[in-house]
């Protein structure tokens, strides 16, 4: 599937997570999303953006504008090198949380999003990859 | 700093959030609101959300808590102005604000709270309300 541009952004604090918001909601507005579907894609963004500065300890977002010839679409992948989460299942349930959060952000996210990709190994670090479609 | 200003209004606190709130800012929001509300008596809180584009599931707590706080403070507090297309996402992000009463905007807000300050708009006002 070819990746129309990419677009690497570092990810250490909660004003980058406000960067991540605007950067992503420029990028979906490019892929011609609805406001609906910008504010969809943006809301799962800030979740996952934070849960990497939070429980992540930072990393990096990865933009990618694609194409599949039929549809436009964003993705973007979220990547730290924390400790991982143990026990993902457990993870996606709504309302778990083993931070001072509401435990919204990983089941929240995947409702927001069309596809929703998750893989963490303890003591590595966690990948997330989300994409939308128009 | 960024700082959000917190408005007296007679007995109200108004609160427009204009920027895009980092977390830190959310936090300290919350902390001066609730020291306003002891300062002042204020009877009742609204909290202007129209200008912003995204409600997160931590800003969602942030405001749920600041209605929590306000009820122990005898006040209630009101969001206004959500926008569409937040309040869909919210839904579908599972937040449900318990406790969080919302009108559409400052005006049915401040009604809502029986303030003073909420009075009905005489018919010249509601003849210039028609114009936007």
């Amino acid at each position: 599937m070819p990746t129309v541009r990419t677009e690497m952004v570092d990810l250490r604090s909660s004003s980058d997570v406000v960067s991540v918001r605007q950067i992503v909601r420029t990028w979906s507005i490019e892929a011609g999303f609805s406001l609906v579907d910008q504010t969809k894609i943006v809301t799962a963004a800030s979740e996952l953006a934070r849960n990497t500065v939070d429980y992540g300890g930072g990393g990096t977002v990865r933009l990618e504008l694609m194409n599949d010839g039929i549809r436009r679409g964003l993705r973007v992948t979220f990547e730290d090198q924390g400790p991982g989460i143990p026990n993902i299942e457990k993870a996606m349930q709504d309302h778990y949380t083993t931070g001072k959060g509401l435990g919204l952000g990983l089941g929240g996210a995947k409702r927001l999003v069309n596809e929703f990709e998750i893989t963490s190994r303890v003591g590595e670090g966690t990948r997330v990859v989300i994409t939308r479609w128009k | 700093m960024d700082r959000i200003p917190i408005l007296r209004l007679r007995d109200l606190l108004l609160v427009t959030i204009q920027v895009d709130m980092h977390d830190r800012l959310a936090m300290q929001l919350q902390d001066e609101l609730t020291a306003r509300i002891s300062e002042t008596g204020a009877r009742g809180v609204l909290i202007d959300i129209s200008s912003l584009d995204i409600v997160d599931s931590f800003i969602g707590r942030m405001i749920a808590n600041i209605a929590a706080m306000a009820r122990v403070l005898d006040a209630q507090t009101v969001v206004v102005g959500m926008q569409p297309a937040v309040a869909i996402t919210l839904v579908e992000l599972g937040l449900t604000l318990p406790g969080v009463r919302t009108a559409l905007n400052v005006d049915k807000g401040m009604m809502l709270l029986g303030s003073e300050a909420g009075r009905a708009p005489t018919k010249m006002e509601r003849d210039a309300d028609g114009t936007h």
